[in-house]
């Protein structure tokens, strides 16, 4: 008994190297850095385009949207990742077919990068959406009356005068992206909780590779809001503190 | 503008509002939506249903019961947490901020199976726990289950109940003292009352994060809607409907809590903003 206690944390089995697990974690680790780096610039982009949508679109595509974000935001993650997971591999080779290609096996990353990407895309359109709504119309108004064009007064005006307002905000949903990524371990995508759990299942030893793991995550949450508290200071340069 | 920093988690969630929904262009989406339904509903298989609809009652019954079960008792916990942030002694205050961050920065899913497998072989190592009492429940997953979804709702909750208690203003709270009222009654009367009215909207918000977090449950064996529908999606080799009834299911669930939510704070008056 006393044996097995001492084994619960063997740091030896953090080891980079074969007999330890700790090469498999980093690696993991990186596998989630890459699902949420991807997930999350996928949910920009598609944020960007439906609160651009919901601000200036014509009424059927405002409502698509509406129907986009409530339905995405009101159903568990988990569910809508099963979902999508076997949705969008189905119907991208559905397509191939119709177009009389052979089928492809899509990569757990591309699938998992879209399947965050998309649910991530209704709560940043909504943060977006916000956002744009408090810059003051006056200097949309301005751009537009130099004759720029709506794509130029979009990257030269709206989205520079819009970021100081989205930005907590988008923090928030960068967080969530990198814990969502857990999420994928459950469709068997193998990132950093599912090596985790191999890691724990075949040792024995649970508490130490899921401390290990959770200091992992920890770090990754800190060192983002390191990065976030920068950013945020520097994109709020001119503005007037509390307003 | 006033960046609120103290509140976490996602937009407040809101209902769409109900617009007319006899315009020409919504007379049109309708139909189109009605004909995916009916095909949905024509050409996909759902006999099972009649077969599962008493595991699936159950299985939204335990869902519920877990959803607020943690919450009501999370809650509890979260104000302590927040007041201690806000008015407690420095080590406490450190120790509670540091439970928050802690919780909020990793994955709950991760949280779970450390709670569940962790804990768990550890407790199976000790005879005095095999033998006590508890070993019974201690064997089953839903207390971690419950454990961990309790404890998490704790650390969101406890951050809003933190900007919740620091923002009533200080007047108030002088005032109830100028009354007479000792210190825990002010709080009792003054600064509980008035700090939970402030954090209701986002305390809507996280409760539904929880209803949405409580599936994670199933994978350590608690028997929940999503265990029942995965049980169906094995015994059936069904890919989609199973999974689009549980979506459904979630859905009317979300909507009737932020209905509920919005019907209470209807009903709490409030004078000015």
């Amino acid at each position: 008994m006393a044996a097995a206690n001492g084994g619960m944390f063997d740091l030896g089995l953090l080891a980079l190297t074969a007999p330890g697990w700790g090469g498999a974690m980093l690696w993991g680790l990186v596998q989630s850095i890459e699902l949420a780096v991807g997930g999350y610039l996928v949910g920009i982009l598609l944020g960007i385009a439906g609160a651009f949508g919901k601000l200036y679109g014509g009424p059927i595509l405002r409502d698509l949207l509406e129907i986009y974000t409530t339905l995405i935001r009101a159903v568990p993650e988990l569910v809508l990742i099963l979902l999508l997971y076997y949705a969008g591999t189905d119907v991208v080779n559905a397509l191939l077919s119709l177009a009389g290609l052979p089928s492809v096996d899509i990569s757990g990353l591309v699938a998992g990068i879209f399947v965050i990407g998309v649910v991530q895309g209704a709560y940043s359109t909504e943060v977006l959406r916000g956002a744009i709504k408090a810059v003051p119309p006056g200097q949309i108004e301005a751009a537009r009356a130099y004759g720029m064009s709506p794509l130029k007064v979009m990257t030269r005006v709206t989205l520079p005068a819009m970021l100081p307002y989205a930005i907590p905000g988008l923090s928030n949903l960068w967080l969530i992206a990198t814990k969502d990524t857990a999420l994928l371990a459950v469709v068997g995508f193998s990132e950093l909780t599912l090596v985790t759990r191999q890691a724990a299942g075949s040792t024995k030893a649970y508490m130490l590779f899921f401390c290990a793991a959770g200091l992992l995550y920890l770090c990754l949450t800190l060192a983002s809001n390191v990065v976030i508290g920068i950013i945020e200071r520097r994109s709020r340069r001119g503005i007037a503190e509390h307003a | 503008m006033t960046v609120e920093p103290t509140i976490p988690g996602m937009p407040v969630y809101e209902l769409p509002r109900a617009r007319n929904l006899l315009e020409p262009h919504r007379l049109f989406l309708i139909a189109i939506f009605a004909l995916v339904i009916f095909c949905a509903v024509w050409f996909m298989r759902w006999d099972w249903i009649a077969k599962y609809q008493w595991r699936l009652l159950a299985g939204i019954w335990q869902t519920l019961l877990l959803l607020f079960s943690t919450a009501f008792v999370g809650f509890l916990l979260a104000v302590p947490l927040g007041l201690v942030q806000v008015t407690g002694p420095r080590p406490f205050s450190w120790l509670a901020r540091g439970y928050c961050t802690l919780i909020r920065g990793t994955p709950l899913l991760l949280q779970l199976w450390l709670l569940y497998y962790g804990l768990g072989s550890v407790f199976a190592q000790y005879p005095e726990v095999r033998s006590s009492f508890l070993w019974p429940y201690l064997r089953q997953a839903w207390p971690y289950g419950f454990l961990t979804l309790m404890l998490s709702f704790a650390a969101y909750e406890g951050e809003v109940m933190r900007g919740a208690f620091a923002g009533v203003p200080k007047g108030e709270l002088e005032a109830a003292r100028a009354f007479g009222m000792s210190r825990f009654t002010a709080f009792r009367r003054v600064w509980l009352p008035r700090a939970v009215h402030r954090a209701l909207p986002t305390l809507n918000g996280e409760t539904v994060l929880q209803l949405k977090s409580t599936p994670l449950v199933a994978t350590i064996t608690v028997v929940d809607v999503y265990a029942v529908i995965s049980k169906v999606r094995q015994d059936t080799y069904l890919t989609y409907e199973p999974l689009l009834l549980l979506a459904l299911i979630y859905l009317c669930l979300t909507f009737m809590l932020v209905w509920a939510f919005r019907t209470l704070e209807k009903r709490i008056p409030t004078r000015g903003a």
